[in-house]
């Protein structure tokens, strides 16, 4: 046994599930003057091993374990308290897997059309720094991870983005610093009061959770700070704005990133150091969020039904969606978090494959306009199925994996949330209708001329969808061993709650 | 009283704890004479004596660094001057300043087609004025520091005879310096009548004693209210602003990175001494002072920043709202009322020697982009297309960018963060919070010049030429903020102790 944990710690691979991304951006930015045609490749190499990496991971994850496991620390800066500190258990695991699988699949699936260098460059870059965002178990850690993933979203958004790009990338940019520049205080403050408990100066979160006693007032206020920075991040009503412009501006690849995987780094953020570090300060403020997020569940559903762009449309999908996450966190009952963390996962792979989807059509049809889409189910039939598939775990659909998690944090947040959850039990009749909806004014009618020559999933697309369709369907049929794994962590947690919280 | 009047003893002056001084001075006085009495010298020749002067001295102050380390603080020349690692710390960022802005004024008068020795000679001299200000331990010394250096300085200002705009920030910069100057004269002259010494050291004794000197509190907080404005002229807080960005912009670039690094290190360094160690007895009177202070030069610095259109005003306005972040630090120390000043003065002295480092890189880089265009532009306009024709320079102006905006794994990051931790420590959260909002808002200037470098449409392609020197000087300085962002701990290693002052 101990000899087993040994030899895992041996090889670091948390470490590198961060650094690979980072070293492959360099060698791509080092290739692009001279060798242009290798660019592709070293990406999808760099990509490739870490996606293989990640599912190592997953095959070697001690499932019903409840701690952080292949945890990985090295003093960083002394000084201040800050170790390079990694680990994984439920509640990331399956985040990190998305992560690791979603990276190649933009990556081979989308053409950046221009400068190659610098969009994979960046891409790899980004990728390093969600990867440490959900591995980061060191305050200080977390905050740059959660900070320079801004940098390369910035450049991918306002560099290959559409007509309104710079603007939605400098409101996406400025959103989430001003968001953060709370946290960072928060972090501080925490850090500076646990002293006191702890007779030492550590970012280590574990430590700090376990370990202080936060006054009720002080806890509210470190909360609220923690609470503001992911509030953007997610985004909660009404800290939302950014997120449609970013996502209707943002290349294909850049969205498909941004709702699979950046938007769970504030329902992620929520509950590893929200909840985790300040259980009665979340419990104390939960109406507030539960609120928040049932507003944030009806007004995406409607404001996606009024959308005559396609791809806004799924951005205030992700609204709507993002609140039944944060619902489910804030509940606290160990079904509606492991719902939660299951949706984190499930949005990103649904959302992520609708944005993939609306990116095709764009590439085709070169708009996005609803109205000027018609009777494509004629033209592409294959098209028009996977489509169906996806938009349908996207709204739920039994038998689908959007219909597991779903249900869970209905089932879960029932009791401790029993009128917000009516509430918004009705967000999941309104996403049936304005998906529903917007397929059938899209792919139903008769193609006029325009629509008549849309032309049929290529092989290369229908690969990439095929990755897609696969864990839609596997995981909504047998979500079992994902749940297994999920789980034991969110029961540690809640008890967590429930001791802090008596 | 007959043996005062006979016996005038010089004090016992140790040459080699001021050796870095001495060559600064030789230094300025050779380029000066030589230079003079010499046919003009090969182009680049004179930039490169002033660097390894300045080369020279900051070798040596890291042996003094190293004397420090090994036999502790203690002050120098009958007690006018002191000797610690705050102090060296501040005068190795001072002649790192003057070594990357001599590279680059040889450049830059290159690039004008003129090469001259007197500039050099006078960025020495200033640095003398800065060194002596960041080490005085007594009032009159600090004034003679700061008149030395803003002498150099104005004359700096106006160095290009070429152009109107040199001579017009030149007097400005002049006749502003000239009222900061008298007021914080008239500021150590009430301090003396009300504490009866004008060494920092003495003034802390007397008004920690209540037998000696009677205390006098309204001469003494006249005098550090007038002291207070006149160091807010120099590092230019708001309200007493006004003249920097005219002068920022108006001066040669390089005279302008000077300023905004060398200048700003020796008068923030000199203030943040004069407080901690003369007057931490009254720090609650002065601690709200740079409270409010503190408060409007961070608010008032980034939003004015944003709605500027030339980058040279724009980095002024910055260089304002970093000043303001500095006195977040400063207050910090203010609610430790005992020479014991906590993590308010290490935090300060990391973000003056980051910042300084910072400052000159970025503006070189606008140096470099100004002498594209034949009239030396620095509108947002220059930067167009700098991305596609010249990527490895925009890469290098992004990184400090975003490190003056303070995003994590740069240095802007981590002097950001111990002055923020500093203030939090000591329970200032209302100021921490208005500093990052700041920071929030001055990204936003940041982020308008990435945008023209890299996603404006530039009909303009003629690609920017970096000259050796500048190419130096602007890498040291992305080398400097990538390392110590990524490794914190280097130099956090070094400010351990920077807490211990000279008093004795």
């Amino acid at each position: 046994m101990i000899a087993a944990s040994s030899e895992v710690l041996n090889f670091p691979i948390l470490s590198l599930l961060v650094v690979l991304p980072v070293i492959g951006s360099i060698v791509v930015a080092l290739l692009g003057g001279s060798r242009p045609e290798w660019i592709k490749l070293a990406a999808l190499i760099s990509s490739v091993s870490t996606a293989a990496l990640s599912l190592w991971l997953l095959a070697a994850f001690k499932s019903g374990e409840a701690g952080f496991q292949f945890v990985s620390k090295h003093d960083w800066i002394s000084q201040w308290g800050i170790s390079w500190h990694l680990g994984v258990d439920g509640i990331s695991l399956f985040l990190i897997v998305l992560t690791g699988i979603l990276f190649p699949l933009v990556i081979v699936g989308i053409d950046p059309h221009h400068n190659e260098t610098s969009y994979f460059a960046w891409m790899l870059l980004l990728q390093a720094g969600v990867m440490g965002s959900f591995l980061s178990l060191d305050l200080f850690l977390f905050f740059v991870m959660f900070e320079i993933v801004l940098v390369p979203m910035y450049f991918l958004i306002g560099g290959w983005g559409y007509d309104q790009r710079v603007y939605a990338a400098t409101k996406f940019f400025l959103y989430t610093m001003a968001g953060s520049a709370f946290m960072l205080i928060g972090i501080i403050a925490t850090v500076a009061l646990a002293q006191r408990d702890l007779g030492v100066v550590t970012f280590d979160l574990v430590k700090i959770a376990e370990g202080a006693n936060f006054s009720t007032n002080a806890a509210r206020w470190l909360f609220l700070s923690f609470a503001i920075a992911f509030s953007v991040k997610v985004p909660l009503f009404p800290f939302h704005t950014w997120l449609p412009d970013a996502h209707t501006q943002a290349p294909t690849g850049g969205s498909v990133i941004l709702a699979g995987v950046l938007l769970k780094m504030g329902t992620y953020g929520f509950l590893r150091f929200g909840v985790y570090l300040f259980p009665q300060a979340a419990m104390w403020a939960r109406p507030a969020i539960f609120t928040l997020a049932v507003i944030g569940i009806i007004y995406g559903a409607i404001a996606a039904t009024m959308q005559r762009d396609l791809k806004r449309l799924v951005a205030y999908s992700s609204v709507a969606h993002l609140g039944f996450i944060v619902l489910g966190t804030f509940a606290l009952s160990s079904q509606a978090v492991t719902g939660a963390v299951m949706q984190m996962v499930n949005h990103g792979v649904s959302t992520g494959a609708l944005f993939l989807l609306v990116g095709m059509i764009y590439e085709r049809r070169h708009t996005r306009e609803i109205a000027e889409l018609r009777g494509l189910q004629h033209v592409a039939p294959i098209f028009a199925g996977v489509f169906t598939v996806v938009m349908l775990s996207s709204v739920g659909l039994p038998g689908l994996n959007g219909f597991v998690g779903e249900f869970l944090i209905l089932i879960g947040s029932f009791g401790p949330a029993r009128w917000w959850t009516v509430v918004a039990t009705v967000g999941v009749v309104l996403a049936a209708l304005y998906l529903l909806w917007a397929y059938q004014r899209v792919f139903h009618g008769e193609p006029d001329e325009a629509n008549s020559s849309f032309k049929e999933l290529t092989l290369r697309e229908g690969l990439l969808m095929s990755v897609f369709l696969a864990i839609i369907v596997v995981s909504g049929i047998y979500p079992k061993p994902i749940l297994d794994r999920i789980e034991p962590s969110v029961v540690a947690l809640i008890e967590h709650v429930e001791g802090q919280t008596k | 009283m007959n043996d005062q009047i006979a016996v005038f003893v010089g004090p016992a002056i140790d040459w080699f704890s001021i050796s870095p001084l001495l060559v600064l001075l030789f230094g300025a006085l050779f380029l000066l004479l030589v230079g003079s009495l010499t046919p003009q010298w090969r182009r680049g020749w004179y930039g490169l004596t002033s660097a390894l002067t300045a080369g020279t001295a900051i070798i040596l102050s890291i042996l003094l660094w190293r004397d420090i380390s090994s036999s502790g603080p203690k002050l120098l020349v009958g007690s006018a001057l002191a000797l610690d690692h705050f102090a060296v710390l501040a005068s190795i960022a001072i002649c790192s300043a003057v070594l990357l802005v001599s590279l680059l004024t040889s450049d830059y008068l290159a690039g004008e087609n003129t090469d001259m020795p007197e500039i050099y000679s006078l960025y020495l001299t200033a640095a003398i004025g800065g060194i002596v200000m960041v080490a005085a331990n007594d009032l009159i010394v600090l004034f003679l520091g700061l008149e030395t250096l803003s002498l150099s300085l104005y004359l700096l200002a106006a160095s290009n005879r070429k152009r109107a705009e040199s001579q017009e920030a030149g007097l400005k910069y002049f006749i502003l310096g000239g009222f900061a100057s008298a007021f914080f004269l008239y500021g150590v002259a009430l301090t003396y009548g009300a504490t009866g010494s004008t060494r920092l050291v003495d003034i802390n004794s007397a008004l920690n004693s209540y037998i000696t000197v009677p205390r006098n509190d309204t001469l003494l907080l006249l005098g550090i209210g007038l002291m207070l404005v006149g160091f807010g002229f120099k590092v230019s807080l708001v309200p007493f602003q006004s003249w920097t960005p005219d002068v920022y912009q108006g001066s040669p670039t390089p005279v302008t990175a000077f300023m905004a690094s060398a200048g700003k290190v020796a008068a923030l360094v000199a203030l943040v001494r004069v407080f901690v160690t003369a007057f931490p007895s009254r720090a609650d009177d002065w601690g709200p002072a740079v409270f409010v202070l503190s408060a409007l030069t961070l608010v008032v610095g980034s939003v004015v920043a944003v709605v500027q259109t030339d980058v040279k005003r724009m980095l002024a306005y910055s260089s304002i709202s970093h000043a303001g972040f500095i006195l977040v630090g400063l207050e910090a120390s203010s609610h430790r009322a005992s020479p014991e000043v906590g993590d308010g003065l290490t935090a300060i002295a990391i973000y003056v020697v980051l910042y300084a480092a910072l400052v000159v890189g970025t503006f070189s880089v606008v140096t470099v982009v100004a002498q594209k265009s034949n009239d030396g532009a620095t509108s947002l306009d220059a930067f167009k297309g700098i991305g596609r024709n010249n990527p490895v320079l925009a890469l290098a102006i992004t990184v400090l960018l975003l490190a003056q905006a303070g995003v994590p794994l740069t240095s802007g990051f981590v002097a950001k963060f111990g002055v923020i931790q500093a203030a939090v420590s000591v329970g200032s959260y209302e100021l921490a919070v208005i500093a990052m909002v700041a920071a929030v808002i001055a990204a936003f200037i940041y982020l308008r010049i990435m945008v023209s470098m890299w996603l404006s449409d530039s009909t303009d392609s003629v690609s920017v030429e970096v000259p050796l020197f500048s190419t130096i000087a602007i890498a040291i300085a992305v080398a400097v903020t990538l390392v110590i962002g990524v490794l914190p701990s280097l130099l956090l290693d070094l400010t351990s102790d920077l807490t211990q002052l000279a008093i004795k």
